[in-house]
Parts: C-alpha cells; sequence; structure tokens
C-alpha cells in the first residue's frame, strides 16, 4: 500500500529537518532487512504472545447487541493486552527493531500516557534508557500514568510549549531526536510522521485486523459487515482496518474526537473539520487556520487530542474506502458509562468514541449483520477525569 | 540565479535572521534596517510557525510572540514591500512549509518574487520533497535554498550538486539556539560542499560571539546568526534595533 517513498496517494513524505534524513533512511532499510527476517518475527511474535498477552479476545457482547436491537457486536480487546492498551503491540516491534539497530535509548511522546507507558514497559524489558515527553497539561489529566513510566524507569518531560498537549510532545520528541541520534531512536507511537513510521506502526498493529479476521472466521465463518475504531493520529484504527481494506463489503468506519462539537473551535475532528497540509513530517489533513497556523485541538480524551491524522487514513478517505465520523465529548462519555453498566467493561474514553458510533449505527442494521467495535484500551486512567466531567471529585 | 550571490561578493558574508513581527512589525523594519546599516550582508526573515520543529526555546520564543501579535502572512508581504523602498541587500523568507502551502505555493512564491524575497528557506523540507516547491520558485525566480546538517554523509554531494542561492550549513545537531562549543567536522564537509557545487555557502547554528563567527568563516563564505539576535529583542523589545545594529558591526568587523 506504501509508495517507494513513502506516499499514500498525495499523503505522507518525509517533511523534516536534514539532520534527520539520514536516521529515517536507517531505520526504513533497518525495518525492510529485519521485517523479512525469521528471527526477528519468531521474537517479535514470542514477545506479543508470551509477554503481551495476545491474541487479544475477540468477544461477543450479547447484551450490548439485545440491549441496542440490531447488529451482532463483538469487541476486540485490546484493552486486555499487557499495558492496557494497543499501543504494546507498536512498541514491542519498534524497541525490538532499535535494539537490533544497536540503538540504547527511546524516546516517546505521549497524550493520554498509554504510548508512553508501553515505550517505558518495553524499555524497561529490552534493557533500554527511556525519555517520554508529555504535555504539561496531559500529565495532570494523567497523572497516574505519569507516575507508572516513572515507577518503569522512564524520565517523564513536561512539555509546556504551544497547547502543552500531545502536538507539543511530538515536536518536543522531534527536537530531542535532532539533537541525540546516534543511541536514540524516536519510538513514534500512531501513524503519523515522516516515511516509514506511518508504515511501520501500521505493519505492527496490523495484528489487531489479521486475529479479528480469523477468529471471526472461526466464530461466524464470514467477515464482519463494519469494523469500527477511534482515530486520534490512528494506530488503534489502521490496525483493525489493515487486512480488510481489499473486502469491499466491510465498512470501515474511524471515529475522531469532536469534543464539544465540529462546529465550534474546541474538536479535534482533522477529517471533519481540517485541511491539507505539511506538518510533523507529513502531508495529510490538519485542523489549522487560513494561514496554515496548526489549530489548539480539543477533546476530552487526551489520546484523541491531536490535529492531524495520519496519512494512510487521509489517503483511505480521499479513495472513500474508510468512513469518518465525528463523536463528541458528551457521547463517548455516555458510550464509557454504557458499556460499564451494559457488559461490565470499562473502555478507555478514546475508545468510547467508537463504542458510540457503534450505539448508533447498530440498531439500524439488521440481526444477521455483524459489527466489530475495537475496544483500543482500558479505561482505569480516565475514572477520575469522567467523574470530574460528572461533577465528582474523587482522589486518585 | 538571484541577487543572492551579491551578498557573497564582498568577501565573508554576515547573514542575520529575524522573526518577523517580533514583537510587532516596526520593530522588525528598525531592526532590519539597523542590521543592513551595520553591515549586514543578507537577512533572513522568518515567518513564524505555530510550531516550529527545528528551532530551540529562543526562536520558539520569537514565534509565539509574532503570533501573539497577529502578523499574518499577508501583511508580511506588504512589510517586505515597504521594506524595499531602501533596503537593497539580499533577502530571503525562512518558515516551515506549512506556511507556503497553506496559502497556496505558487500564490506564495509569485507573491514573494512580486515583493523582492530573493530565497526561500524551508526547515522542514528536505532534497528528497522539494519538488513541492522547486518548479515554481524557478518559474518566479526565487531561489530555493538547501540545508546540509552534521548527519547529511554521503548526502552531501547530491544536495550540494543542485543547491541554488547558498548552502545552507548546520553547524551541529540538536534546535537552533546559541551553543558554546561547536564540534562538527565542518572543514570536511565544507570540502564535499565545495567539490561539488560552486555557490557560497554558509554556517549557521549556534553562533553567538565573535570568536565563534570568526571561526567559522575560515571554513565558510559567511556565517548565520538567529538566536543571538533574538536575545537582544527579547531583552530590549522596541529599543533592540540600536543594540542590533552595534552586535551585527562587531560581528561582521570579526570576519571581515
Amino acid at each position: 500500500m506504501t509508495n517507494p517513498n513513502g506516499r499514500f496517494g498525495q499523503h505522507g513524505g518525509q517533511y523534516i529537518s536534514e539532520t534527520l534524513m539520514n536516521a529515517v533512511i536507517e531505520l526504513e532499510q533497518a525495518y525492510n532487512h529485519y521485517k523479512n527476517d525469521p528471527e526477528f518475527n519468531r521474537e517479535l511474535t514470542y514477545l506479543f504472545n508470551e509477554y503481551a498477552g495476545r491474541p487479544s479476545r475477540l468477544y461477543f457482547a450479547e447484551k450490548m447487541a439485545r440491549d441496542l436491537g440490531g447488529a451482532k457486536i463483538y469487541l476486540k480487546r485490546e484493552d486486555l493486552n499487557h499495558t492496557g492498551a494497543h499501543k504494546i503491540n507498536n512498541v514491542l516491534g519498534q524497541a525490538l527493531l532499535a535494539k537490533k539497530m544497536g540503538k540504547t535509548r527511546l524516546i516517546a511522546e505521549t497524550g493520554a500516557g498509554q504510548h508512553g507507558v508501553a515505550a517505558a514497559t518495553a524499555a524497561a524489558l529490552l534493557d533500554m534508557e527511556c525519555v517520554v515527553f508529555m504535555g504539561e497539561e496531559d500529565t495532570i489529566r494523567q497523572a497516574l500514568n505519569v507516575y507508572r513510566m516513572r515507577l518503569l524507569g522512564a524520565e517523564v518531560i513536561p512539555v509546556t510549549t504551544g497547547t502543552a498537549t500531545l502536538k507539543d510532545a511530538v515536536s518536543a520528541a522531534m527536537r530531542e531526536w535532532t539533537s541525540r541520534i546516534v543511541d536514540t531512536h524516536y519510538c513514534l507511537g500512531s501513524v503519523m510522521g515522516p516515511h516509514p513510521f506511518p508504515t511501520i506502526v501500521r505493519d505492527f498493529q496490523a495484528v489487531i485486523s489479521r486475529e479479528i479476521k480469523e477468529q471471526l472466521r472461526e466464530k461466524e465463518g464470514r467477515l464482519p459487515d463494519a469494523v469500527i475504531a477511534c482515530v486520534g493520529g490512528g494506530s488503534n484504527a489502521i490496525g483493525s482496518f489493515y487486512h480488510f481494506i481489499d473486502d469491499p463489503s466491510v465498512r470501515l468506519i474511524g471515529c475522531e474526537a469532536a469534543g464539544r462539537g465540529i462546529d465550534t473551535f474546541e474538536t479535534a475532528a482533522t477529517i471533519n473539520t481540517g485541511r491539507l497540509g505539511i506538518f510533523h513530517g507529513m502531508k495529510s489533513y490538519f485542523c489549522q487556520d487560513k494561514y496554515g497556523q496548526i489549530a489548539p485541538v480539543y477533546s476530552i480524551s487526551a489520546g484523541l487530542d491531536y490535529p492531524g491524522i495520519g496519512p494512510e487514513h487521509a489517503y483511505l478517505h480521499d479513495i472513500g474506502r474508510a468512513e469518518y465520523v465525528p463523536v463528541t465529548d458528551a457521547e463517548a462519555v455516555e458510550a464509557f458509562e454504557y458499556l460499564a453498566r451494559t457488559e461490565g467493561i470499562i473502555p478507555a474514553i478514546e475508545s468510547a468514541h467508537a463504542v458510540a458510533h457503534a450505539m448508533r449505527l447498530a440498531p439500524q442494521l439488521a440481526k444477521d449483520q455483524i459489527v466489530v467495535i475495537t475496544i483500543s484500551g482500558r479505561g482505569d486512567k480516565d475514572c477520575a477525569a469522567i467523574a470530574r466531567y460528572r461533577g465528582e471529585d474523587i482522589h486518585e | 540565479m538571484s541577487k543572492i550571490k551579491n551578498a557573497f561578493a564582498g568577501g565573508k558574508a554576515f547573514i542575520a535572521f529575524i522573526t518577523c513581527g517580533d514583537p510587532d512589525l516596526i520593530t522588525t523594519a528598525a531592526a532590519v534596517r539597523a542590521a543592513a546599516q551595520n553591515g549586514a550582508d543578507l537577512i533572513e526573515l522568518g515567518i513564524p510557525f505555530s510550531d516550529p520543529t527545528a528551532e530551540g526555546p529562543v526562536i520558539q520564543g520569537a514565534n509565539l510572540r509574532a503570533l501573539k501579535g497577529g502578523v499574518t502572512t499577508d501583511r508580511k508581504l506588504a512589510f517586505v514591500r515597504e521594506l524595499r523602498q531602501d533596503v537593497t541587500i539580499p533577502l530571503v523568507f525562512m518558515t516551515y512549509a506549512n506556511v507556503v502551502f497553506s496559502y497556496g505555493a505558487e500564490r506564495f512564491i509569485a507573491a514573494c518574487a512580486a515583493c523582492g524575497i530573493d530565497g526561500l528557506i524551508l526547515a522542514d523540507l528536505p532534497f528528497e520533497e522539494k519538488n513541492d516547491f522547486l518548479p515554481l520558485c524557478h518559474e518566479y525566480g526565487v531561489d530555493l535554498i538547501s540545508m546540509i546538517a552534521p548527519t547529511s554523509a554521503d548526502r552531501i554531494a547530491t544536495i550540494a550538486k543542485e543547491a541554488e542561492g547558498f548552502l545552507y550549513i548546520v553547524s551541529s545537531l540538536g534546535v537552533t539556539g546559541v551553543r558554546s562549543e561547536i564540534t562538527t567536522d565542518l572543514a570536511a564537509i565544507v570540502n564535499v560542499v565545495r567539490a561539488n557545487t560552486a555557490i557560497p555557502c554558509a554556517i549557521g547554528f549556534g553562533i553567538a560571539t565573535s570568536e565563534q563567527a570568526k571561526q567559522m568563516a575560515n571554513y565558510a563564505d559567511g556565517v548565520i546568526v538567529g538566536s543571538a539576535i533574538i536575545k537582544i529583542l527579547e531583552q530590549y523589545g522596541a529599543a533592540a534595533p540600536e543594540h542590533i545594529g552595534a552586535y551585527v558591526k562587531s560581528m561582521k568587523d570579526a570576519i571581515r
């Protein structure tokens, strides 16, 4: 799906400073070698299965389906992975690759903290140093994850520039990588940034759709009618979509964080409100003003609070292969509470955006149709913030 | 070939970087004139970007102050037109790809040519992606300046062969900002550059003192100073132009 120069249609590319060019070229060469190396793949599969707990469950949410009165609903339980989210898939792959490349230090950005926790975890496991950049605003929203990262031996650097959220953490990590390349790998957390990151991260996350396909074949003997996942940068979504892209009967639906609504400025719904631009190493859609200044986006979810979207999603949108729908804070919080009550599963507030759209869609579908929702992470980290949203102040 | 070569015609060139609109355009105009009158041979005018990923804290701060002041791309183009009434040294814009792309690459580059901008430096546009803008730069006669970094290695020759205007050699790893020491083997880099192009090269990133400027001018045809000038603006605000003039004079004298 990737062109040789990392293009997805008009999107992608390598818009970075010259200082980083040889680093991404070296990374691409190493990746092209190791992705076909049986030993690398054996080690990665071992880590996936024995350490991260893969394959993750595909759970039939029978109560939810009955309650909504439409399609059959399956939940792809990435929340059950070690560290509690899909982020571990990518991080184990990249950390192992970095180690093979002789790197001894991982740096990472994080929004909700899930990618940072995963990076800190992989670094601990593989004996690497780890530094995580996190917007100061997010260190407050996700204090528990900051503590987890420190516990795992990582250094967490609060980023105070700009809006002090995910995009600023990415900028800070890019700046750090520019100053220290030889021993350091930038473990990017989503399908974004300069080539080859969108391809590498997608390939490591594609295990999600590969498993969904196999598991559903076993349980139902057929393909799903729709796969729904939340989209910030878009790593769990592309992972959930990838092996269905060539199956046109499967609707692929990405749920963007609309924040307080796509008709307000307090939104992070890139496809619905952004336009084509160049930022953080890639050409894609971005929330920006008329002069190309990147917009200060907003979502209740720190993990979706990003003004851009991965280039492959932008391409899937252009060719009409995937749909991208906005989900507001209010809808996501309701879905968060609904899934907890109905299935006894507390999803990450990010994943709750996907649950919210499934709640709209499922009742419109026939009883024999099948919807898969990727629960990208668990919601423990969000409980205090959701309580606050509901006007209840609890101590973590 | 644009006017940029003129900047290097009279010996080692001193290149000053000033962010447009920091803290306001009146101060920028006075700072540009003070630099030009005191020996600056070329001025890089920074167009602020909300997320300048190649900049250190000093220039990030300048970007932020300028954006707060509401200086838009349109106003900056008008500003250059006004400067051009008396400022004759080469002027280049330095910014990020999205500022140009979002304005409309052709509309932006045509406007650059019309208001008297000689070149364009885009910090996040490496050799591989330059064709987004290069054909338009050729069409309107604006040089697209290429950069070479300490990590460029076997890319140096490739970049140098197709370079135009001048070559911007990044002195050290990391983002922009004052450094106490520059340890890159710049002589080796410049040797490869010289073997592949006749256009001049200038070294930037981390240069603040006249000793550093003198040392860098031994290797290259010019030196570029940004953060040290921005610091003067940060310190003196509207009164900065006078101090910038004195500073530029001392730096230019050091490399003569």
